[in-house]
């Protein structure tokens, strides 16, 4: 077995991390995605959700990402995403707002496709606060 | 001839404002680190992103389903010229050199009997073009607010554009900018945003480099037409920065150059006034001497 995944955390605005590390789970656009070493070349969207990254050591830090997409190759796994930062700075509050905002956006929406496109990211959002939580609690 | 008063007052002139230009010059070069640093910074997810897409591009070449945003509209009547200049002046040629290029592309467009609209990113070069092109002027995005440039006010830009290629405003957008080379050289720059254009060459690279067995989630389709309009965001991104790096460049030139006249002009006015007072020294000793030998 290969011995790590090289893993690259790239925003629009600044390069978030660049680390050789043991596996890493990605929120991949029809589920989350465990990449070890190794891992055959797939690239992905994402949806806003938790990298979360394990150290060789097993220590694991997580990022919030908010969307984007994943390429992962012979070379590693790159992830482009738009709003990259540690989910220590994107907590239950963050979250919380976004909430709001889409529920606002969906009692805005008037045509069907709106409508389904605003619920969408509704639940998006609902769900990673349930997931949230979870980490939070596997972090302590 | 002026008088002694009149040139010790230019002389304390030209030092304020070679003060001044002193002074802009340092805070241009303090601001070109940073906007140099984020320029840098920004690099690595543009480069990322034009690899993937050329890659999936390529295969998309002179496909019939291909997205609208990489095959284009199969018109090309309606140009949008995005023009992205300073906010403020002062900077050399910096701002007339992006709008001197957009003008020559838009003179050459008119002349093929197509219809252009410009939409200016910037004060500056909207109040160049106005002057000629009145008509042809869509809007003004000023930047003035915005302290820091960040992603989000590309995406802005990015979500405008896209609108209005949505509502068949437009058939084919070009940015222009200067890309940032050195302190002393900014190259006026133009790209084709809509339809998007890649390196074929790289693209060919990305495919035989071993990636060409590569799994798509959900699949190709999806993931092009996620990326189309996101690449538009990034390379106005990249743009902004790369003008934000050159018009510090320039604008620290350019005071550079005005300090440097300021003191040339310094030395020149304090020779004369010198020479002048020296003359009416010489002038004044004649007449007493002329006096006491009259008497």
């Amino acid at each position: 077995m290969a011995d790590g995944v090289k893993i690259e955390i790239v925003s629009p605005e600044y390069l978030v991390l660049s680390a050789e590390v043991r596996s890493v789970v990605v929120p991949g656009a029809e589920g989350y995605l465990t990449v070890m070493g190794e891992h055959a070349p797939l690239m992905t969207t994402l949806k806003p959700g938790f990298v979360t990254v394990t150290n060789t050591d097993g220590a694991a830090t997580s990022y919030f990402v908010g969307g984007g997409f994943a390429d992962i190759s012979q070379a590693g796994l790159t992830i482009l995403a738009e709003d990259a930062k540690p989910a220590s700075e994107f907590g239950r509050t963050e979250i919380e707002a976004k909430i709001a905002e889409a529920q606002e956006a969906l009692s805005a929406a008037e045509d069907i496709d709106a409508k389904s496109a605003a619920q969408n990211r509704l639940d998006t959002w609902k769900n990673l606060l349930v997931e949230s939580a979870g980490l939070g609690r596997a972090a302590h | 001839m002026p008088s002694l008063k009149d040139l010790k007052n230019r002389i304390t002139s030209v030092k304020s404002t070679q003060k001044i230009t002193k002074a802009m010059q340092m805070v241009a070069a303090a601001k070109l680190k940073r906007a140099q640093d984020a320029a840098e910074a920004a690099r690595p997810y543009a480069e990322r992103m034009e690899k993937v897409l050329s890659g999936l591009a390529l295969a998309y070449k002179g496909r019939p389903d291909a997205p609208k945003l990489l095959a284009g509209t199969g018109k090309d009547d309606v140009h949008l010229l995005v023009v992205a200049t300073g906010e403020r002046g002062l900077a050399g040629g910096f701002n007339s050199s992006i709008a001197r290029m957009a003008r020559e592309h838009t003179e050459e467009l008119l002349a093929q009997g197509k219809t252009v609209k410009i939409l200016c990113v910037g004060r500056k070069g909207a109040d160049i073009l106005k002057r000629q092109f009145s008509k042809n002027m869509l809007e003004t995005i000023s930047l003035r607010e915005v302290k820091q440039l960040g992603y989000d006010t590309a995406q802005g830009i990015g979500q405008k554009l896209l609108d209005m290629y949505e509502a068949e405003e437009f058939d084919v957008a070009t940015l222009f900018f200067a890309t940032f080379k050195s302190v002393i050289s900014q190259v006026p720059t133009s790209i084709q945003l809509i339809p998007a254009k890649f390196d074929e060459e790289e693209g060919e690279e990305a495919v035989h480099s071993g990636a060409a067995i590569y799994e798509y989630e959900p699949d190709e389709e999806t993931i092009l037409a996620d990326l189309l309009p996101r690449n538009v965001s990034v390379q106005v991104f990249r743009a902004l920065l790369e003008n934000n790096a050159s018009f510090f460049g320039a604008q620290m030139t350019a005071m550079d150059n005005a300090t440097r006249n300021a003191g040339e002009m310094i030395n020149k006015l304090t020779l004369s006034y010198n020479r002048q007072r020296q003359a009416q020294i010489t002038k004044e000793l004649i007449e007493i001497i002329s006096g006491a030998e009259a008497l």
